[in-house]
């Protein structure tokens, strides 16, 4: 698969991720020679073989629905570039 | 007596016991040790006030005749990715600047609570993704060892920091992290002993995430018997982390009988790739001598896709990546670089918070895992994974353990290979493989090669089999009697 600009471009803003014009070239040559070398894939059989999420053969455990966590506040935001009154704060999102 | 540099975790653990150093004396040699050596930029942050506290504590402990036990009053170095309390934890990127943890990691506080005395957080690949250690903000590390040439080398990665440090007698052992080899490849590119447990056998909760269904923690020390002490300390099941396995952790020192006699080792085929270096398959040759000598029984096997490993590794670690690093927002850490909207600010954060490769692996996953895609490359990878994980599965029904060498060369110079991003995932081709099926593994330095660098084997094992990986790379690691030092000392 070769990658153009604008796929690039599109990807890096799922990924918010700013990217500048002048790099997209150059990435756009790098990503594909990296899809293009994992599209090998494409020559192995794996007809009604199950994907494999996890090698932990177990089914998740379950714990008994209690509060075991909690009163942290100031250490949740401790590290927090932006904190006010309690909270994060972010750019202000609504007009 | 010799250097208490130069001892190893057991021979420290012995002196402790009898007497002969406090922790103290041990700590301030190993921090004088880390003072000298900071050209090879092997720490980030180095934590010489808590280790002299906590070398006091032990010592303190061990005159109450309270020893937490083996690993009590050694000197460790912590790779960048374990959260530490109160301590920068970077993962060696831009982003994370300023994060100081309010919480310890599960690992490192097992060996805490075991009385290890931490010097200070290692430098490492940018969130643990590289094979050189050249992607960390941070600067590259040198390894200790140079060539006949002179030139500066890498130490392989992502562990790097952690190998320097051992490799340099910084530290007694080191924590590491492996997703598809970062302990591994490190290991065998510095001449010291690297263990990569089943995955599941060590918490991964408080490490900082790259790919969730391949990390795992291990030890990275200079001998088998360290790496079994220091795995026994790190192990063990954690309610935190979901996919911590519920099991005992056995005593793995008494797995080191020193016997290996009708033991099954397999040597797959698929291993002895086209174009394969001549030093390196010779390597392998003598390992396989040497196991038969000890009296292990060799078997050739077949893992047929092999071949299909590294392309699999390099969808599914990239996907789980490009999820996991999303957390990295400016928001609730780290860094922020501001912006007009929320978006916006997302963007610049990120933009400028990762290095390259991150960006490469997080815009390869986002790819993979997008509209349309995900079926072709994700589902497809994840169905490779389980051909991969049979195959192992199969083979491990007739042998005990797998010997294949740890990396196709010896350590290389800073600067090469870094052009090409496929060329550098090669380095990875012995060690992926069992990182998709979860499987142990450990690279033991095995021999040196004409250039004078050190060259390690791997052995592989069963699921939680670490027992039998440790038996046999102890058999392997007497047999071969590596004894030499980076410097050219011995």
């Amino acid at each position: 698969m070769s990658l153009d600009k604008d796929t690039v471009k599109n990807i890096a803003n799922l990924a918010r991720i700013k990217v500048a014009e002048d790099d997209l070239d150059h990435l756009a040559v790098e990503l594909s020679a990296i899809l293009d070398w994992v599209e090998q894939l494409n020559g192995v059989d794996t007809d009604g073989v199950e994907p494999l999420a996890s090698v932990v053969d177990v089914t998740l455990p379950l714990r008994t629905d209690a509060i075991t966590d909690g009163n942290c506040r100031d250490s949740v935001l401790a590290n927090a570039p932006a904190a006010e009154d309690g909270f994060f704060a972010v750019p202000k999102v609504v007009e | 007596m010799s250097k208490l540099t130069d001892l190893t975790i057991a021979t420290a653990r012995d002196g402790l016991a009898k007497g002969d150093f406090s922790a103290v004396e041990l700590a301030n040699a190993h921090i004088a040790a880390m003072v000298d050596l900071r050209n090879l930029n092997a720490f980030i942050t180095e934590t010489p006030e808590l280790a002299i506290e906590r070398a006091t504590e032990s010592d303190k402990r061990r005159a109450a005749g309270d020893s937490a036990g083996s690993m009590d009053g050694i000197p460790i170095a912590v790779k960048d990715l374990f959260c530490t309390e109160g301590v920068l934890t970077t993962a060696g990127s831009h982003i994370l600047d300023g994060f100081v943890p309010t919480y310890e990691s599960t690992v490192s506080q097992n060996l805490r609570n075991g009385g290890a005395v931490m010097l200070g957080k290692t430098n490492l690949d940018e969130f643990a993704m590289g094979s050189a250690n050249i992607t960390s903000y941070y600067g590259n590390v040198l390894n200790p060892w140079k060539g006949k040439d002179g030139k500066d080398l890498v130490p392989g990665g992502s562990s790097g920091g952690s190998a320097a440090a051992v490799a340099g007698r910084i530290a007694l052992g080191a924590t590491g992290t492996d997703t598809g080899g970062s302990i591994r490849q490190p290991a065998s590119f510095t001449g010291i002993v690297g263990l990569k447990p089943t995955y599941g056998r060590c918490s991964r909760w408080g490490t900082v995430a790259f790919s969730s269904s391949l990390d795992q923690a291990g030890p990275m020390t200079r001998t088998v018997r360290d790496a079994a002490i220091m795995l026994g300390s790190m192990a063990g099941h954690d309610a935190k982390d979901s996919t911590s396995a519920p099991q005992a952790v056995p005593d793995f020192e008494a797995a080191l009988s020193g016997d290996v006699r009708g033991l099954r080792v397999g040597i797959p085929k698929e291993y002895r790739m086209d174009g394969m270096a001549p030093e390196i398959e010779a390597l392998w040759t003598q390992g396989i001598d040497m196991m038969k000598q000890a009296g292990a029984e060799i078997v050739d096997v077949s893992l047929p896709h092999t071949k299909h490993a590294l392309p699999t590794y390099y969808i599914i670690a990239p996907a789980e990546a490009s999820a996991n690093l999303a957390r990295y927002d400016g928001v609730r850490y780290g860094l922020r670089v501001p912006g007009d909207s929320l978006d916006e600010m997302y963007a610049n954060t990120r933009g400028e918070g990762f290095g390259e490769e991150v960006k490469r692996r997080i815009l390869i996953g986002t790819y993979v895992l997008s509209a349309g895609f995900y079926d072709a490359y994700y589902r497809k990878a994840q169905r490779v994974r389980k051909l991969i994980a049979e195959d192992f599965r199969i083979v491990f029904e007739d042998v005990d353990v797998l010997l294949t060498p740890t990396a196709p060369s010896e350590a290389f110079a800073i600067g090469e290979k870094m052009d090409d991003p496929v060329a550098m995932y090669l380095n990875d081709v012995f060690t992926v493989p069992a990182s998709l099926a979860g499987l142990p593994g450990i690279s033991i330095p095995t021999g040196l090669s004409a250039n004078g660098l050190p060259l390690g084997l791997q052995l592989l094992g069963k699921p939680f089999d670490e027992e039998t990986v440790l038996r046999a790379a102890h058999a392997l690691e007497s047999a071969a009697g590596f004894d030499a030092k980076p410097g050219g000392e011995g």
